[in-house]
């Protein structure tokens, strides 16, 4: 879809550099921009995310700059988010080379909320005190500061269901119907006792699904309690949800059932066109993903049906405006608008992000997508969003659920044993917090 | 400069001494090569060593704790230092040594009157005049485990696929597959210019009295290089130790892998920069990289002045 790896690496090496002089020459934070009041003047937006928001995609900037004639959208994109957040901490560091609006992760908000509420703008300054109010409540609260402060706008959460591609499944003769699928893979063990049908019936180099850090994470994702406690408390160590769900993924990869591919590389791309894999633990933003991936020819080759345990959350995001905005009104006016619940609505039928927006999600439940088979996304996403845990979330959320990730890779990939793993995985989180 | 600009107006107010401004005049030449290099070299040397001996993160940067050489300590304590060290040495032996030793065969090859001898002179310097990124990218792509064409070579002869991203051995002969790749041709030329000042009537004489190319090869030319070939140790020896670009580009993160089962002490300090936010910890393995430096090439010299000395 677009080049992931060498604009993105080069990004952060360019950043790390410049936050580097700056932080050597001992100059920590740069000098406050310019801030361009006229309300006609032509204003550049600079927009930085990762992964697929979906904004360009479906069409959103240019509704944006037919209303506002005199602003010009410019978006950089970061497929890894691990990287994009990287060179996000690296510019916060240095203080130049950060956007107007600047997307944020879920797994972050607790870390940005705790450690750097500083180097973000309150949207209440800018007058977008209501801007979470719509929200579904959790949502909102994770980006709130305790004394109050807004710091994001909710953009999409990540409700979840199983993608799968029907024309695999047709030739290992497995069903294709959605509910009855359903049916089957209501829990976790039931999904891998139907991938090992699958895998008695599948061509050779042909696997139930892309790798076990994917089910893993939909895994995780459908508990309350996962990483850290509701003081704040590391559990990940302890948590029976990491357990029961590293205890699965390992089954996953025992019994074949994975195409060992590690996700967001050039690796697991390609095997979106080439067919390796037959399901995908699917959280709504992933629709997007798929299309951009896999491209016109998959059109008609997927379908989605709920997944085990019916619902959770992975992922979903935020806009925020970093202090050193050039133009934070303009900024929050445009943040106001893409998080609003038409356009919330509009990216979901178009692109497949779920709305964080109640009213929106109230506006989405009939929507269908041909691409998957004219599936009722509308539908299966709202169930799944209205069981939803409402999640926990920790500040070290992201290098934890990286590091579980990294380890399920080593079991797959180089024939580690899951005890092992487990303790890589333990020692590499008490690296990453210094300890 | 702030030597000579003090200086000169004592100078002419002293009258003509011709003399002494011309003693001074290679300082005021020289001086802007020591002023950069204490601004951009010296300073953020030392500042680098102040930073080491607290406790930096990235997202609170402004905040210093001091430590003392406890970030030094942890260093030594740390499993992922000393594996991150033994990675550098085995890529830096996996990389360097063929290196080398193809290099010195191919300057022998074009040091031969060659047809296109030019052309294929400067051909040997194009990878080295690649951009790491660009090359790495490329080699990422051959060395890819489902889809590589490295793979897809050894399974049309009937091998299993290498996952030469996940595999220890496999992922590090990756990575000094594009250090040797890049750097081959460039000592490659540093040797034809070192064999082009060894006098033609040696090779002549030596041809007369029957010898072939490879006596020829290794009774005069290498003799000869040993300057030349000290000279390459070194340089190679320093790149091998600060080896970054590659092994990050390979797979995309500053992890060195999965297990980090490639991940070079160049890596090491910057996860723990630039992904964990450690700066001070950072700025410690920094302190020790440079410390292994200087201490590798005192070897080095120690070694080619022995060597010489036991020639004579």
């Amino acid at each position: 879809m677009r080049p992931f790896r060498s604009r993105t690496t080069a990004a952060a090496l360019g950043s790390t550099a410049l936050a580097a002089a700056l932080l050597l020459t001992g100059c920590g934070s740069g000098g406050p921009a310019s801030k361009d009041t006229a309300a006609d003047a032509k204003v550049t937006l600079t927009v930085d995310l990762f992964g697929t928001f979906g904004f360009k995609e479906s069409g959103l900037y240019d509704e944006y700059s037919k209303l506002h004639p005199n602003v010009t959208i410019k978006q950089t994109d970061t497929q890894d988010e691990a990287q994009y957040w990287q060179a996000l901490q690296t510019k916060l560091a240095g203080g130049g080379g950060l956007a107007d609006v600047q997307g944020l992760e879920v797994g972050r908000a607790a870390s940005v909320v705790q450690k750097q509420a500083d180097k973000f703008t309150d949207l209440k300054t800018l007058g977008l005190g209501g801007v979470n109010d719509e929200l579904v409540p959790w949502k909102g609260a994770a980006v709130k500061t305790a004394d109050g402060r807004v710091l994001g706008a909710g953009t999409d959460i990540g409700p979840e269901a199983i993608c799968y591609r029907t024309d695999l499944f047709k030739a290992a003769g497995l069903p294709t119907d959605r509910t009855e699928l359903a049916a089957k893979w209501s829990t976790w063990q039931g999904y891998l006792d139907l991938g090992k049908t699958y895998a008695g019936k599948a061509e050779p180099g042909n696997a139930w699904t892309d790798s076990a850090a994917g089910m893993f994470t939909a895994e995780v994702g459908q508990q309350k309690v996962r990483y850290a406690d509701e003081s704040g408390k590391p559990v990940f160590d302890t948590s029976a949800a990491v357990r029961t769900a590293w205890t699965d993924a390992n089954r996953l990869v025992a019994d074949g059932l994975s195409a060992k591919l590690p996700q967001w590389t050039p690796e697991w791309n390609k095997a979106f066109t080439t067919g390796k894999f037959a399901t995908l633990s699917c959280p709504a933003w992933m629709i997007g993903y798929i299309k951009g991936q896999a491209g016109d020819a998959g059109t008609g080759k997927w379908d989605i049906a709920p997944g085990p345990g019916k619902t959770g959350n992975w992922g979903g995001s935020y806009l925020t405006i970093p202090r050193t905005a050039k133009h934070p009104k303009e900024a929050a006016e445009l943040v106001k608008w893409l998080t609003a619940k038409e356009q919330q609505a509009k990216l979901f039928t178009k692109q497949g992000s779920f709305p964080s927006s109640t009213g929106a999600q109230a506006e989405i439940k009939a929507t269908t997508d041909p691409y998957f088979n004219n599936a009722p996304i509308g539908q299966i996403f709202s169930e799944s969003a209205a069981n939803m845990p409402a999640q926990v979330l920790g500040t070290e959320d992201g290098v934890i659920g990286k590091a579980f990730t990294d380890a399920l890779g080593e079991v797959e990939r180089t024939a580690t044993a899951p005890d092992t793993a487990w303790q890589h995985a333990m020692d590499n989180i008490r690296k990453a917090n210094g300890n | 400069m702030a030597i000579s600009s003090a200086r000169l107006p004592a100078v002419a107010s002293a009258g003509p001494r011709p003399r002494r401004a011309g003693r001074l005049a290679p300082y005021g030449f020289v001086a802007p090569f020591f002023v950069l290099f204490a601004a951009f070299g010296l300073f953020p040397l030392l500042y680098t060593a102040y930073v080491s001996l607290h406790r930096v993160e990235l997202q609170t940067a402004d905040r210093m704790d001091w430590l003392g050489l406890q970030n030094y300590t942890r260093l030594l304590e740390d499993p992922f230092f000393w594996n991150a060290l033994r990675n550098t040495f085995t890529i830096g032996v996996l990389s360097t040594v063929p290196q080398l030793l193809m290099a010195l065969g191919l300057a022998h090859l074009l040091n031969y009157r060659l047809r296109g001898r030019t052309f294929f002179r400067v051909a040997m310097l194009m990878p080295y005049a690649t951009s790491v990124a660009a090359a790495t990218l490329v080699f990422a792509q051959l060395f890819g485990r489902d889809y590589g064409l490295i793979n897809w070579a050894l399974g049309s002869v009937g091998l299993d696929p290498v996952d030469w991203q996940a595999d220890t051995w496999a992922s590090q002969f990756g990575v000094s597959a594009i250090v040797t790749w890049r750097w081959t041709g460039y000592n490659a030329l540093i040797y034809l210019a070192g064999m082009q000042a060894i006098p033609a009537d040696l090779y002549e004489s030596a041809a007369v009295d029957g010898a072939s190319r490879w006596q020829q090869f290794r009774h005069i030319t290498v003799p000869g290089l040993r300057p030349t070939i000290v000279f390459t140790v070194v340089v190679s020896t320093i790149g091998a130790t600060q080896l970054f670009g590659e092994p990050l580009l390979y797979e995309g993160n500053s992890g060195g892998g999965i297990s980090h089962q490639y991940q070079t002490l160049g890596l090491y300090m910057y996860e723990q920069g630039w992904s964990f936010f450690h700066l001070g910890r950072a700025a410690a393995v920094a302190w020790v990289m440079f410390l292994l430096i200087v201490v590798l090439a005192l070897v080095n010299a120690a070694v080619a002045a022995r060597r010489n000395r036991t020639d004579r």
